[in-house]
């Protein structure tokens, strides 16, 4: 944890926030919408309702571009450290995709962008998903001891 | 225009969670991980995040619609129902298995990796699901588009 908490650690950290932050109010002023990628992401599934389509297609692949640019302009590799485990990453993309639809928002949706208007739904969900990811951390790591 | 302003905010979140660590599973576990290697930085970036959007969206909300649409989509909902509650749930619960909620795993797509790949197949067909539950009369989706 003190090494976690490396000042290096905290700038790095609160400069992301402040960019996903700037994402999140550019997009607002610019296109009237709340910057929620489970929102973006899901409505690429048919039906489509709307004719926005075009642009939550480019909002995706401007996040997938976003690594590959990082790690070209700063010669940095992008570290992503995850489980090869075929099964757990299956029930984990079903559950998250499945309780993002059903919960009407994911982290940003819900936790950065509906926190940010004090949204009663919001609130709960982001107090919610947090529980629920802190202990089923506990739970796989500690009380599984895995 | 809404396209490349799209494009650009998809880029600008997609730095932020590069930079910040959010896109690493490894470290958003350790975020969670109150009892074990807690990593408490994420929390800087949840706070810079909202702190920048509730701060921005005051300022866009002085004007009357955004510059490239006709108006601002703001969610509606305001009901605390076993709906938001159960999804929250259980997005959380397959955050915490894997370390990865949307946005992320799909700028992880970018690493060439195999496990974002199943993840983001397994959240897909999640939300697919979700949204099948959600609007059953959208299956049959027969009335023409307005």
């Amino acid at each position: 944890m003190v090494e976690a908490l490396s000042t290096e650690n905290i700038v790095a950290a609160t400069a992301g926030g402040v960019l996903i932050g700037i994402a999140a109010v550019l997009l607002m002023a610019m296109s009237g919408r709340i910057a929620g990628v489970s929102g973006f992401v899901s409505r690429l599934l048919p039906p489509y309702t709307d004719d926005a389509t075009p642009s939550r297609l480019a909002f995706v692949a401007g996040l997938v571009a976003a690594p590959i640019l990082y790690t070209a302009a700063t010669g940095n590799a992008v570290a992503i450290t995850v489980s090869n485990s075929a099964p757990l990453l299956v029930v984990g993309g079903l559950l998250v995709g499945f309780g993002a639809v059903r919960g009407g928002g994911c982290t940003s949706g819900h936790g950065v962008c509906g926190t940010a208007r004090l949204s009663p739904r919001s609130l709960v969900a982001t107090a919610v998903f947090m529980a629920t990811g802190i202990i089923t951390v506990f739970v796989v790591r500690h009380a599984m001891g895995a | 225009m809404q396209i490349v302003s799209t494009f650009v905010v998809g880029i600008l979140f997609g730095l932020g969670l590069v930079v910040s660590g959010l896109i690493n599973p490894a470290k958003v576990l350790n975020f969670l991980d109150l009892a074990g290697t807690w990593d408490p930085s994420l929390a800087f970036t949840m706070a810079a995040a909202v702190l920048v959007t509730a701060i921005g969206y005051r300022v866009v909300f002085q004007r009357r619609a955004p510059l490239l649409a006709g108006s601002f989509q703001l969610p509606a909902a305001s009901d605390l129902d076993a709906r938001l509650i159960g999804g929250a749930a259980l997005f959380g619960i397959g955050w915490g298995l894997v370390g990865f909620c949307p946005g992320p795993a799909v700028a992880a797509l970018s690493s060439g990796m195999t496990s974002p790949i199943v993840f983001v197949g397994a959240m897909l067909a999640g939300m697919a699901l979700a949204r099948m539950l959600d609007k059953p009369s959208l299956r049959l989706s027969t009335q023409p588009k307005s």
